[in-house]
């Protein structure tokens, strides 16, 4: 174990802004990617779908 | 000639990769989860301490793997470009550009994460160096090719077009691989071969390796998942799309 105290893990020996700022920034990008990807999934699905309601709707 | 185990060809067609991406890529999200649990807990808790860098170094446990990701994803799009201009396929084109988002996200994490390490260790953000200079091309590269394919209108042509710039950019990959041999870098070499301490060596070997499997599962499910989504796109007039069950009411 590296550290003695919680506030020692967060200051990473000096180096806390940089080390945060990379480990902090990566693991935002890849939250962010993966929230964008599942709303265009989303949203290409809910307009197919109410594409596909109108095609059914016309044809009845 | 025996019957081969599993027919590839089967899944080169989008209606049935569709249901087979959908059914892999929790598989992978979970893989990419549990490899960065052991990885972060590798990174923060298990490897000590540098001699020279003190805790400034646990950046090359996101740093190294990131950079790793950036080269291979775009060598990955650059087969499926040759696939799809070999044997004009549909669905090549359609992985090619699900993965360039993700290889661009990479290549600015890469950049990011080494300013941040830079300043600190070199005193300063950016320099022109080789290594960072042709780094700096990849992420161009990437967003050449999502531009280019973006401003064409006709999804076939606009694969062909980023298929060409992906078979070009790909001579990118060895030199930025190469950079810190063929040219005098402020840039440190190939870090698999760091010459430290044994232990030393081996615990953070393992944290990178474990960083970079949880980047390659997460570039998996990411760009299965959102494959799915140009498909979708691309085959909205198709028969199967209307027939699949989230499309009922």
């Amino acid at each position: 174990m590296n550290w003695g105290s919680a506030s020692e893990f967060f200051a990473m020996g000096g180096y806390g802004f940089y080390v945060w700022g990379s480990f902090g920034v990566t693991a935002a990008a890849l939250l962010i990617e993966t929230l964008l990807v599942r709303k265009r999934f989303g949203d290409t699905r809910r307009l197919l779908r109410r594409e596909l309601a109108a095609d059914r709707e016309s044809q009845d | 000639m025996s019957q081969p185990l599993i027919n590839w060809f089967k899944f080169a067609s989008p209606a049935s990769f569709y249901p087979l991406a959908g059914k892999l890529w929790p598989w992978f999200a979970a893989l990419a989860t549990a490899f960065a649990a052991a990885g972060l807990w590798i990174s923060f808790f298990v490897a000590p301490t540098d001699f020279q860098q003190g805790e400034g170094y646990r950046i090359i446990f996101i740093h190294v793997p990131a950079s790793w990701m950036s080269m291979f994803i775009y060598c990955v799009m650059a087969f499926w470009s040759a696939i799809g201009i070999g044997f004009n396929t549909r669905l090549s084109g359609m992985m090619s550009s699900a993965l360039a988002p993700t290889g661009a996200l990479f290549a600015f994490l890469s950049l990011w994460t080494g300013a941040l390490w830079g300043k600190p260790m070199w005193g300063a953000w950016w320099v022109w160096d080789a290594r960072l200079t042709s780094e700096l091309i990849l992420l161009f590269l990437y967003l050449g090719y999502i531009a280019l394919t973006a401003a064409i209108d006709d999804p076939r042509r606009a694969d062909k077009a980023g298929a060409i710039v992906s078979l070009v950019g790909v001579i990118n990959v060895p030199i930025i691989y190469f950079s810190v041999k063929w040219w005098n870098t402020l840039h440190q070499g190939a870090s698999v071969s760091m010459t430290k301490a044994p232990t030393m060596a081996a615990t953070m070997l393992w944290g990178m390796l474990l960083m970079a499997l949880a980047f390659w599962m997460y570039s998996i499910a990411v760009a299965l998942y959102r494959v799915r989504a140009i498909i979708l796109e691309r085959e909205r007039h198709a028969t199967w799309v209307a027939e699949l069950p989230e499309m009922q009411r």
